[in-house]
């Protein structure tokens, strides 16, 4: 007979718990209540979901502890501002494929550079004023094409791959194949200074000179929307990731958002006592960071549309552009500076900061790399900046190392799931939540469409009869009849309202005096 | 020279691309929200697509089994064999085995002088009985006999009347035959064990209660459906309803829920405790419903109509689900769901069985593993964006002949104007002095213990 060996009891039993920061990244909308008991079906499928929505939740965070890459960092001695580190410095410190990532092309030649990464981060297009139009492969520095299009270019941008750019050029939009053939000339687009891209509705938004917004279906290939904007010339221009709203800055220091669907802007917000000089919104669509001619860095809760910190920069940013991790760098003349946390603790100086060759462009960080882009009028520096890129990407999204097969699977797969310019809006949410808009503003709205109130009541024609029954006189006592139906039907109406008021009201009365509780001798009296 | 605390990204190209082209490619995976946006239409645009998707695929017609000279009657399912079934049809007599797979006749054997009106497959699988406009009820050998042998019956059976219906208890080997009256036959005996009658002169259909094996129900010409219990010497109750019931069906998965087809265009689905009012009222059929069967899971019902459709409802809904018609097909009798939930036969008055899919857009055969996943990921979409309007419009939209939508439209004009004047006479009458009777309650005149 064997006595059983004595189990011990596991001393955490049950699986390990999950930190609730990383719960809550991972949170979706909050949970309602409950439907009453009474409908016991809808309350099930509610129960079920919610149930699977946590599993869902609780799964994804114990998975975010399983990510491959740390994000990157740089931290000083004690007495030692971050800022003061050069990019030499930081170039020795680490390996070289990280160095490498530190580099300068001097292309004096032709004008400053404006620059776009594609959403891979893999390559890299570059545009000079003068018409230099070359796109690379940044990381093999493997070039794809390089041409000069003869025109002055205002702004160049990859569209959904690194196979077609489109760079607006001195008087018309042109699209070009990544080995710098052109395969567009859209002359509808004319005047265009600056574009954006908004990659889930294949949508290619330009601003022009001449006021207008207007939107391409690169897929299809068809003008979305044109829309007047009657606020002048249009140079200042960011697009929100979240939710794809553009956001256009004025030189009456306004920044406007737009929709497709839309002709007027859905918000205006005065941001700078100047012009504003350069717009940036996080990709979670909670902060925007502007410039402006006041020599102001303003950063708002675009949720809330509060102002949150205000930085007095002494000369100013000209171009503005956010990390993935929230690192914002501001350029000036020559000098980029990088920040951290702009919108938390107030910042009293910079993360980082250089000097490029030639006055600054434009700037662009890389998205899954530590790296800052910097256009300039001696040609492009790419710089490190620890701790900027997003360390784990998904490679269903936006894989830096997808091979052609899956940059195909992922381009039809992308392609399927357009969204329809009609779903923009500033909460794209929207959809999933219960439309609570009440009957009247239901029927207000039908009245509108339809033109006419199809609930109102139609006026009573009395049938014509034969044999006489049809004179005037019997008409009109047909008619009154009727009208005294509707009369009586409204009188009763009212006759309920008014007695289920004054009930209300005695009720409410007893009650109250319930509530007081003053007993009085008289109270057994009292009906 | 500064001494600092630096670390750059810099991944490492062989975590993250594939080692020989032989391999499968890497995918790593961040599941964080911000890197995801707009989750909801995309899932929306993707809904939008699988509905879209799944009325492009949806060619539910297989095939026509043609052999019978004359309008097919009944058909049976074999309790053991998926791809058996057996269909008598009307003058000619002929009753045909067909092996569904390679969708041609099997056996044919001239069962009976006139009509086979109902046949059932024993619970074995190795018998059948069938009942004719002879009076006679006879067994046969499921198995084709051999070379040189005759086609003889097992066992016949000669009655007094005309038998209508026939099934087979699920068990023992008991038999339930109606015509006259319901009689229960022990398969030993030439005359019945038991027999039910409650003043009525016929009866159109029998079933046992496939779950609670002792139970079963008929449908009588005097507007009723009879409920007995086999161990019982007298009938337990009876609901008697506006029109006639002509066939019914009892749930396989719930024991006390069963459907009836009625002549007044309608299905009601009854639950067997409470008879006074029918659990669910399935109107969208523009003809008296002929024969109605049940899917082996139990969630929904197929009914077969005089006017040329095929309906599927799920079995708590008031609407169908869908509606299969063709031009060749006329009038259908008799209609069954497979054992194994994928295939419709119908049986119809120009002498031909149809195969039908029981999931229009569904894919035959065997699918891969990742069709499978994306299958169930489109069905699920489907059901989360279903309240949608434009998802909802989509997925709603079935072509119906001219005739059917008109009939459609005029039934709905009835009804609306039926409506309208109750409503006329409730207002204009003294309050209290017309009830409320709601639609379910309209259908039942009463319930007889």
């Amino acid at each position: 007979m064997f006595n059983s060996i004595p189990q011990k009891s596991d001393p955490f039993p049950g699986s390990a718990p999950v930190p609730e920061e990383k719960l809550n990244k991972f949170k979706r909308g909050v949970k309602g209540e409950l439907p009453p008991r009474p409908q016991y079906k809808l309350r099930d499928v509610v129960i079920r979901s919610e149930a699977a929505s946590d599993l869902a939740q609780k799964q994804n965070a114990r998975y975010d502890l399983m990510l491959p890459e740390d994000a990157g960092f740089l931290e000083g001695d004690e007495d030692e501002d971050t800022c003061t580190i050069s990019q030499d410095d930081i170039v020795d410190a680490v390996d070289i494929t990280a160095g490498a990532k530190y580099f300068s092309l001097t292309l004096s030649q032709f004008g400053p550079y404006r620059l776009d990464y594609s959403k891979t981060g893999r390559h890299l297009l570059l545009g000079g004023r003068r018409g230099h139009v070359t796109c690379l492969d940044w990381q093999s520095k493997q070039l794809m094409c390089e041409m000069n299009v003869m025109e002055t270019v205002n702004d160049v941008k990859w569209l959904h791959s690194e196979a077609l750019f489109a760079v607006a050029q001195k008087k018309w939009l042109y699209i070009y194949d990544n080995k710098g053939i052109e395969l567009h000339c859209i002359r509808k687009f004319n005047d265009v200074l600056r574009m954006q891209f908004l990659p889930y509705h294949f949508l290619l938004a330009t601003a022009s000179a001449t006021g207008f917004l207007q939107y391409l279906d690169v897929s299809v290939g068809k003008e979305v929307v044109a829309i007047c904007t009657k606020a002048g010339r249009l140079d200042v221009m960011a697009h929100n990731p979240h939710n794809a709203i553009i956001h256009l800055g004025h030189s009456n220091g306004t920044v406007t958002l737009w929709t497709p669907n839309q002709r007027e802007p859905l918000v205006k917000m005065l941001c700078h006592q100047g012009g504003v000089r350069s717009v940036a919104v996080d990709k979670t669509g909670t902060y925007m960071v502007t410039s402006g001619m006041d020599k102001k860095l303003k950063v708002y809760d675009i949720r809330a549309y509060r102002p949150l910190q205000s930085y007095f920069l002494p000369a100013g940013a000209s171009c503005l552009s956010l990390s993935q991790r929230g690192l914002l760098s501001a350029a000036t003349g020559d000098i980029v500076q990088v920040y951290r946390d702009v919108w938390g603790i107030p910042v009293t100086k910079p993360y980082m900061a250089h000097r490029a060759k030639g006055s600054v462009w434009g700037v662009h960080f890389c998205p899954f790399e530590d790296v800052l882009g910097v256009g300039h009028g001696e040609g492009f520096t790419s710089m490190v900046v620890p701790g900027a890129g997003e360390p784990n990407f998904d490679g269903l999204d936006a894989n830096p190392y997808r091979s052609a097969k899956q940059r195909q699977e992922w381009e039809v797969k992308a392609l399927l799931e357009k969204i329809q310019p009609e779903l923009i809006g500033l909460d794209p949410s929207q959809l999933s939540q219960v439309d609570h808009s009440t009957w009247e503003q239901r029927h207000v709205d039908r009245v509108q469409v339809l033109g006419f109130d199809p609930l109102a009541k139609e006026k009573f024609t009395p049938r014509l009869k034969t044999k006489g029954r049809s004179s005037s006189g019997k008409v009109e006592k047909r008619k009154k009849q009727v009208a005294h139906e509707d009369q009586r039907d409204v009188i009763r109406q009212t006759v309920e309202d008014r007695m289920k008021i004054d009930k209300e009201r005695k009720e409410k009365e007893k009650k109250k005096a319930a509530a007081a509780g003053q007993k009085s001798a008289l109270d057994r009296f009292r009906k | 020279i500064h001494a600092m605390k630096v670390k750059v990204l810099s991944r490492n190209p062989d975590d993250y691309v594939r080692e020989t082209k032989l391999d499968i490619q890497r995918v790593p995976r961040n599941y964080d929200p911000s890197l995801h946006p707009f989750e909801v239409p995309r899932e929306y645009t993707r809904a939008l697509n699988a509905t879209k998707l799944e009325r492009v695929f949806a060619k539910p017609f297989l095939a026509s089994l043609d052999g019978h000279r004359d309008g097919v009657n009944c058909m049976a399912k074999h309790p053991k064999s998926l791809s058996t079934m057996l269909s008598g049809s009307c003058d000619g007599e002929v009753l045909k085995v067909w092996n569904l797979t390679k969708r041609e006749c099997v056996r044919t054997l001239q069962a009976h002088e006139g009509f086979v009106r109902g046949m059932v497959v024993r619970f074995c699988g190795t018998s059948f009985f069938t009942v004719g406009d002879d009076k006679t009820i006879k067994q046969w050998k499921m198995e084709t006999p051999s070379y040189g042998e005759e086609e003889e019956p097992l066992n016949t059976i000669l009655g007094k009347s005309v038998f209508t219906s026939i099934d087979h208890h699920q068990k023992e080997g008991v038999f339930v035959t109606c015509g006259q009256q319901v009689d229960i036959w022990d398969e030993q005996r030439s005359s019945p064990i038991r027999s039910f009658s409650w003043g009525v002169d016929s009866f159109s259909c029998v079933r046992f209660n496939p779950v609670e094996t002792e139970l079963l129900a008929s449908c009588a010409s005097d507007r009723s459906i009879v409920l007995y219990d086999m161990r019982e010497a007298t009938p337990l109750k009876k609901v008697i309803m506006n029109m006639r019931s002509n066939t019914l069906c009892w749930n396989p998965m719930e024991a006390y829920n069963f459907t009836c087809s009625n002549e007044d265009y309608n299905l009601y689905t009854y639950d067997m405790r409470y008879l006074d009012k029918p659990f669910t009222v399935h109107m969208d059929h523009v003809s008296a419903v002929l024969d109605v069967d049940y899917s082996p899971t139990g969630k929904e019902f197929v009914s077969a109509s005089f006017d040329k459709t095929i309906r599927i409802f799920p079995k708590d809904s008031g609407h169908s689900r869908e509606v299969y018609h063709t031009k060749r097909m006329q009038h259908v009798i008799s209609i069954k769901w497979s054992s194994d939930n994928k295939y419709i036969l119908s049986a119809s008055d120009e002498m031909n069985i149809r195969l039908w899919k029981a999931n229009a857009a569904e894919k035959l055969g065997l699918l891969a593993p990742r069709e499978k996943a994306a299958v169930n990921y489109s069905q699920k979409l489907k059901e989360k964006f279903q309240h949608h309007p434009q998802i909802r419009r989509i997925s709603r939209h079935r072509h119906l002949p001219k005739s059917i939508y008109g009939q459609s439209k005029e039934l709905r004009v009835m009804k609306e104007a039926r409506r309208r004047k109750e409503r006329n006479v409730r207002k204009h009458s003294k309050p209290g002095s017309m009830p409320v009777v709601t639609e379910k309650e309209k259908h039942v005149v009463t319930v007889v213990n």
